[in-house]
């Protein structure tokens, strides 16, 4: 268990950084969760940390050592490998017992720990099976398990939930939390997946191309994100390019103007706000009322998304509480509505 | 036209083809048969005597334990070069791996002819720097072998590994394991099937061999296929047609036995 410190970090491949300058503190027992599309470096981040990609440039520690050019073998940390990777030629007993066996454990040691290990995963009645007698949750347990057995400084894992369904993905979710917490350990995990990344990330960190976008609690990086792409990756569907024009005043790119927190910002930026913050014909009170027709309904199971456009030519997304979820009666298309919001339901990211 | 007359055309075209890659081995197994003194239809009667007679012959005998000693070092010579270097060229990326990898396969297209009038004027000039017998020693042949063999080890080796994700080596590696033990621990038996399928292979390519082994081979140390050829120079009788059988045999249990552990058609 040790804090994790990445030192300007930089992958280049012929001179095209793949990673470009990265610092990261990782605290003892933190969960952080690297946060990307693909190609925006997070999976060669981890790799680097694991010790498959040599560093260009910066220094990686690990509780205070510098494991910049050290091997993965001399490594000591765990990883989970987004197909497991487990060795389709040893039972799941002898894939756990491994690790240990390359530290030269005792043999009765070996059982001992290798038990206690499947126990954690729940899997210790499975020990004999060859993986692929496995299902997909047991192999990701199993890996897991192999990872954690030998008490690794750190455990890295890539994409560790992205070959499950659905429901054994929040499955897996929950029981890497239970484990990473139960054992304290400093985890690092990768994903694509901004909702895999708020449900058990201490610290989520946002990457594009290369560079850290954003980095913070999962609140802070839902609730206030700092950047356009960092809106649009959480999710942010309404992105509204416009420009500053007063101490509360944002022009919407078509004329309209809103009133917003400025917040001492200027020139052009864009207005983000979620589609569950428009309220479609609410009171007529409201700071900022746009109308507007129904231009699309989609309908979503619990919620109804609206994209409705306003005369100016703005497009913007509502969603509405469907009537599975006690909503109210479905708008039907070309219906005229009034969108309204609060000035601080939304914020102002630059372009 | 229906999908059943397709069909029907796709299977006559197919039963054309087969009868005629199996046709001639067909011919040959029944002509080991006759009983006719000199090779000729119809048969007069049927008997064993041509595989008595064959195994009797010395030349056929000894050109028989040349040809398995020959082929087993070749299968050696093949896996020992074989198995590292497609493992530096799957796992690697270095200036001049591509033509490396030409080279290792060059071998394969290379006419056995030409391949084998080079070798033996390489071995030619050999012999005169250092003063020694290669070109019609056995560890020549053994040599030439090798070679003819490699190509083959390193195609299906090479196959077994790209279908090999690097991430097995990663997890051994990240779990303690140096390279070394990585190699032995879980590289090598995930590849196994691979390798024993190299090893089959390289083995029947060195023993079917005819066009490499005529240049190199000295006096009294025969391949088989080369005492067959001389025999048919100053005989015509079922014997040839005998030991052709046995080949055939031999052989078709080893390509079956090296196409179960790994499909023989990826190394195409």
């Amino acid at each position: 268990m040790s804090e994790v410190v990445l030192q300007s970090i930089v992958k280049r491949y012929e001179a095209v950084p793949a990673v470009d300058n990265i610092s990261l503190s990782i605290g003892e027992g933190e969960l952080v969760a690297l946060l990307g599309p693909s190609g925006c470096g997070k999976t060669t981040t981890l790799r680097m940390i694991g010790g498959f990609i040599p560093v260009t440039e910066g220094r990686i520690l690990v509780g205070g050592r510098d494991v910049t050019h050290l091997p993965p073998n001399k490594r000591n940390m765990g990883f989970g490998f987004q197909n497991y990777a487990l060795f389709p030629h040893m039972s799941v007993g002898e894939n756990v017992a491994f690790g240990l066996q390359m530290r030269k454990v005792s043999r009765a040691d070996i059982a001992r720990r290798v038990k206690i290990a499947l126990d954690r995963v729940k899997l210790a009645h499975l020990s004999d099976r060859l993986p692929k007698q496995l299902s997909g949750g047991q192999q990701q347990r199993v890996a897991l398990a192999r990872a954690l057995v030998i008490e690794p400084d750190v455990l890295l894992l890539d994409e560790p939930l992205s070959n499950l369904d659905a429901q054994l993905r929040n499955e897996m979710k929950l029981e890497i939390r239970r484990i990473q917490q139960q054992l304290g350990i400093t985890t690092i995990f990768v994903t694509h997946d901004q909702d895999e990344a708020l449900s058990i990330a201490d610290t989520v960190v946002l990457m594009r191309a290369g560079r850290i976008e954003q980095q913070g609690a999962p609140d802070d990086l839902f609730e206030r994100p700092a950047s356009h792409f960092a809106a649009e990756f959480m999710g942010v569907t309404n992105l509204l390019p416009g420009e500053v024009a007063g101490s509360d005043r944002f022009r919407l790119k078509g004329g309209d103007t809103i009133l917003v927190p400025v917040a001492g910002r200027a020139g052009p930026h864009a207005f983000a706000i979620r589609p569950e913050r428009l309220e479609i014909d609410g009171e007529a009170s409201a700071a900022n009322t746009l109308s507007a027709e129904v231009e699309i309904a989609t309908y979503r199971g619990l919620v109804i998304d609206y994209r409705v456009k306003t005369p100016s030519g703005l497009c913007l997304t509502a969603r509405r509480p469907s009537p599975a979820a006690g909503g109210p009666a479905p708008l039907p298309v070309g219906r005229p509505v009034r969108v309204s919001f609060a000035p601080e339901a939304g914020t102002l990211v630059p372009m | 036209m229906g999908l059943v007359s397709i069909n029907r055309i796709y299977a006559a075209i197919s039963a054309v083809v087969m009868a005629f890659v199996l046709l001639p081995l067909v011919a040959v197994v029944w002509v080991s048969f006759f009983s006719n003194r000199i090779l000729s239809f119809p048969a007069t009667g049927y008997t064993f005597d041509w595989y008595v007679r064959a195994w009797a012959q010395d030349s056929f005998r000894n050109g028989f334990i040349t040809s398995v000693e020959t082929a087993l070092v070749a299968v050696v010579i093949s896996l020992v070069l074989g198995v590292p270097a497609s493992l530096a060229l799957v796992r690697y990326r270095f200036p001049g791996r591509d033509a490396i990898q030409t080279l290792l396969l060059s071998p394969m297209v290379v006419p056995g002819i030409v391949g084998g009038a080079a070798l033996f004027m390489a071995f030619i000039e050999l012999e005169i720097i250092l003063d020694m017998d290669i070109s019609g020693s056995l560890p020549g042949l053994f040599i030439a072998h090798g070679l003819i063999a490699l190509p083959w080890t390193i195609r299906l080796v090479t196959a077994a590994l790209v279908g090999m994700s690097p991430s097995y080596e990663e997890a051994a590696q990240s779990l303690g394991a140096g390279r070394i033990t990585t190699f032995f621990r879980v590289t090598l038996p995930i590849i196994k099937p691979g390798i024993v399928a190299a090893a089959l292979f390289s083995f029947v390519i060195s023993f079917i061999d005819l066009e490499k082994s005529i240049f190199l081979v000295g006096p009294g140390r025969t391949t088989l296929q080369i005492a067959l050829v001389s025999y048919l120079e100053w005989n015509l009788d079922s014997t040839v047609a005998a030991v052709a059988t046995v080949q055939i045999l031999i052989i078709g249990v080893l390509l079956v036995a090296s196409d179960r552990y790994a499909k023989l058609s990826r190394a195409f």
